[in-house]
């Protein structure tokens, strides 16, 4: 159970504090609802790129790292598809550093050049050491656009390619700042043995005379229905097949998110668990095998994948994910298969909240997403779900019409 | 609006002021194996420690330590891998095996309220391991794949190889699998391997998080009733550094677009009275986001998504090293800028500024690194395996603060020196 207690700003900042006395430290998170699907198609990569910036300085502090780790602190920040995401920690006596370097940074930027052309060589080596310079690094940069036709999750948040980070100019830059990081397009989340009442003055202090700026409204294409199968055979420089199949699901946001979440989690959640049993140990037809959820705010994907054994035909290995999955339609979940993963879900939540910078995170985004008593529903969202609901959902998710198939074979 | 706000000036700084920590109790179950016990936080959880002086340093053949570790939990006397899996998620519990250098361990994470449940399996895995036959053939085509496909990583290739090249490839530190190896393990090897290192004597077991009244009652009952493996004792494994007489290495890797370059000595374990100076001369040089690497190779040059630098602690030997990838063409260029990094330690006094910076910097680390019940038992685990406890903290605290650009100098001419250095540069 989190306690929190929520306030919004004039300016519109909204603003979670959750105490918690056992800890010498403070979170301190910052959400920027701007994500990867906010880009342009043919400027992409930018909330990404940007995210590096916002460690370049800020109008009134030259550089942010320094003056936080002087305060003991240490922070760290990720983009997603859908979200921008700032964080640190930092001992509690030093919380109003916290409030001083990150209300700066959203009162607006330094935009240095000299910044802006390390950092696009810094994300293009990101790009090399993450996606191109291992093996099999390139998979979600053909999985996205095979199986998103207009929707901008079918591009990573690296980018669609390196041109795009290096055509970056500053004017794009401050056009992004303007329109995504103000106060009203984030969320302040603070977790730690802190004072409400102190908290409410800082923010008061620091972030009140930040000007609101007008809410973009966000309109995204809409992926249409898939209608037949989608596939690509590509081959790498890697030593073993590799399979991955993608179907359309829902939203992080919809009801029946924990369903799906739990049909995954009977797939491949633990070495018990259905792939893992048949697919390694019994056929011994793959080295690893997931099934898994990219659980964004816009619909999502169902994603397996695994690698092949060597000698094992690509044709044999899809069969038996689809005879797996065909199993599961089929209504052959039984009472201790659902009992299980629901007791795996309950003990991962209780971990999740050992530590206040998770939790911290996970109060910023549950207010994203619309409601934040949700964070103390979880537990019974996922203890109510049936076994037939799963089974309808699988049967929903599980079509060959619904489904990208990626062979990464190995040349 | 308020026109008085001082946005130039960081708000006040209060120094973190002395951090005492507690010693956990021990407590010795009745076969012996003593018991740490730190009872902290608030969630109603727990974490249980096997610690096995049982790494790949007393292996005689390559991945006979790794492959014991990790085959515990496939088949025991009564219960099969399947088994022994469904148990362990159906109570939601987490296993996890690492085989170390020095030691092996066997971690559980679980919810309080499924203790009894869990020790049984916990106790069967421990106690009576058969690995057997079929469930290792699974196993070696699959860390064999694992192997391949690590091999085909410059940063991979990078941390092993160095290994070799500063402790040798005959020391139980540097030596290296191939691919053979694989091929050549046999059944008969864990099980020696297993008797002989993972018995009652040579076995610590730390638990932390929520401790009830019923806690070591149980583990008693479940893991202190068995002298497990009593008649055999551990070979003696003595120790010799061969390190290579070229200090320049380079691995060629067709197509890579980044280099892995890795810079480093061997040097000394935490015992040694300069290991913790030479810590913080450390993070000055490679341990934390502003550091010098960092700031030079990545902020200001761009040649690199990240550098950094650390110092290791091993039973017997310790290591330096400095680990980036950088892109092809600009690999060269970054090795030039971490010599001349490494050399402006001995040639200039650290600012007094940037010395305080890091010292708070290093004292909320410490925070950090505390924080919680698990992170607790990690800090204590570490000193523990030279015999040491939360006293070693009391030192290394006192030397952080008290620590001077002069001493600090001073130890980066007497260790860190080019001409000690090996390099090896793993790309096209």
């Amino acid at each position: 159970m989190i306690n929190f207690e929520k306030f919004t700003l004039d300016n519109g900042l909204k603003i979670i504090v959750h105490k918690d006395t056992s800890t010498p430290l403070v979170a301190f998170n910052v959400l920027y609802d701007v994500g990867a699907k906010d880009e342009q198609p043919d400027k992409t990569g930018f909330a990404h790129l940007f995210e590096h910036l916002m460690f370049g300085g800020s109008i009134n502090i030259p550089r942010y790292d320094e003056p936080l780790q002087k305060a003991g602190g240490e922070n760290n920040a990720f983009t997603s598809n859908d979200i921008t995401n700032y964080y640190l920690t930092l001992p509690k006596q030093n919380l109003e550093t916290a409030f001083w370097l990150e209300s700066d940074r959203m009162l607006s930027l330094a935009f240095s050049p000299k910044s802006l052309d390390v950092q696009k060589n810094v994300v293009i080596e990101e790009f090399k050491q993450v996606f191109l310079n291992q093996p099999y690094g390139d998979v979600w940069l053909l999985l996205r656009p095979l199986a998103y036709k207009v929707h901008p999750y079918q591009w990573s948040t690296i980018g669609k390619d390196i041109s795009h980070i290096e055509n970056a100019r500053m004017e794009n830059v401050k056009a992004f700042y303007k329109k995504f990081y103000n106060p009203n397009n984030a969320i302040l989340s603070i977790a730690g043995d802190v004072d409400i009442e102190n908290i409410k003055k800082l923010a008061n202090k620091w972030f009140a005379t930040i000007k609101k700026d007008k809410k973009s409204l966000r309109k995204l294409p809409v992926e249409p229905e898939q209608k037949s199968p989608e596939k690509l055979t590509v081959k790498r420089n890697v030593p073993f097949n590799s399979i991955y199949k993608v179907f359309h699901t829902c939203s992080r946001r919809e009801k029946e998110f924990h369903t799906v979440d739990l049909l995954s989690d009977i797939l491949s959640n633990g070495n018990s668990s259905r792939l893992h049993q048949e697919l390694i140990k019994k056929q011994k037809l793959f080295s690893e095998i997931n099934a898994f959820l990219t659980g964004g705010i816009e619909n999502g994907l169902f994603v397996v994948c695994g690698k092949l054994i060597k000698g094992i035909s690509m044709q044999k290995a899809e069969e038996a994910i689809n005879t797996e999955l065909d199993k599961i339609k089929n209504n052959t979940i039984e009472k201790n298969e659902l009992q299980k993963v629901k007791n795996k879900i309950e003990s991962t939540l209780v971990f999740s909240e050992m530590n206040v910078l998770n939790k911290a995170m996970n109060l910023a985004f549950a207010e994203l997403l619309g409601d934040l008593s949700l964070i103390n529903k979880e537990i019974e969202k996922y203890s109510v779900v049936t076994k037939e609901q799963i089974c309808e959902q699988a049967n929903l998710i599980f079509r060959e019409n619904n489904c990208s198939t990626l062979y990464y074979l190995a040349q | 609006m308020k026109k008085d706000l001082n946005r130039q000036d960081q708000p006040e700084l209060k120094t973190i002021k002395k951090i005492s920590l507690t010693n956990p109790d021990k407590i010795y179950l009745d076969n012996g194996i003593p018991v740490y016990i730190l009872d902290a936080g608030t969630q109603d959880i727990l974490k249980i420690d096997l610690i096995f002086n049982a790494g790949t340093y007393f292996q005689n053949k390559p991945l006979v330590a790794l492959s014991t570790n990790k085959m515990l939990i496939e088949g025991t006397q009564n219960s099969t891998a399947y088994e022994i899996a469904e148990k362990l998620d159906y109570y939601g519990a987490h296993l996890e095996t690492i085989p170390g250098k020095d030691h092996a361990s066997i971690t559980l994470y679980l919810l309080n309220k499924h203790l009894e449940k869990l020790l049984p399996v916990l106790a069967e895995i421990i106690n009576k391991p058969v690995f057997p036959e079929k469930e290792l053939k699974t196993f070696i085509k699959k860390a064999k794949q694992e192997f391949i496909i690590n091999n085909e990583k410059v940063k991979y290739l990078a941390k092993i190889n160095f290994d070799k090249i500063i402790f040798g490839d005959k020391n139980q530190y540097g030596r290296i699998a191939d691919l053979k190896d694989f091929d050549n393990l046999e059944r008969n090897f864990l099980i020696d391997f297993y008797k002989k290192y993972y018995t009652t004597k040579n076995c610590k077991i730390i638990v932390s998080g929520k401790i009830n009244n019923k806690t070591i009652p149980l583990l008693n009952k479940l893991l202190g009733s068995n002298k497990q493996n009593a008649g055999y004792t551990e070979e003696s494994k003595p120790y010799k550094i061969e390190d290579c007489d070229a200090h320049k290495h380079f691995i060629k890797k067709e197509d890579a677009l980044q280099t892995a370059i890795r810079i480093g000595k061997p040097l000394f374990n935490k015992k040694h009275p300069d290991f913790i100076p030479l810590q913080i001369l450390n993070i000055v040089l490679g341990g934390y986001f502003g550091s010098r690497l960092m700031s030079n190779i990545r902020e200001d040059k761009g040649y690199t998504y990240g550098i950094g630098s650390a110092l290791i602690s091993l039973q017997n030997a310790g290591y330096f090293y400095i680990a980036t990838e950088a892109g092809a063409d600009v690999s060269k260029k970054a090795v030039n800028e971490i010599y001349k990094e490494i050399k402006l330690l001995s040639d200039e006094l650290i600012s007094q500024d940037e010395l305080n910076l890091v010292k708070n910097f290093m004292l909320g680390s410490f925070l950090r690194s505390i924080d919680g019940p698990f992170a607790l038992s990690e800090m204590f685990i570490s000193v523990l395996e030279y015999d040491m406890d939360f006293t070693y903290y009391d030192k290394y605290l006192n030397i952080i603060i008290s620590i001077t650009s002069e001493t600090l100098i001073q130890l980066a001419k007497k260790y860190f020196t080019k001409e000690t250095m090996f390099e090896l540069l793993v790309g096209k």
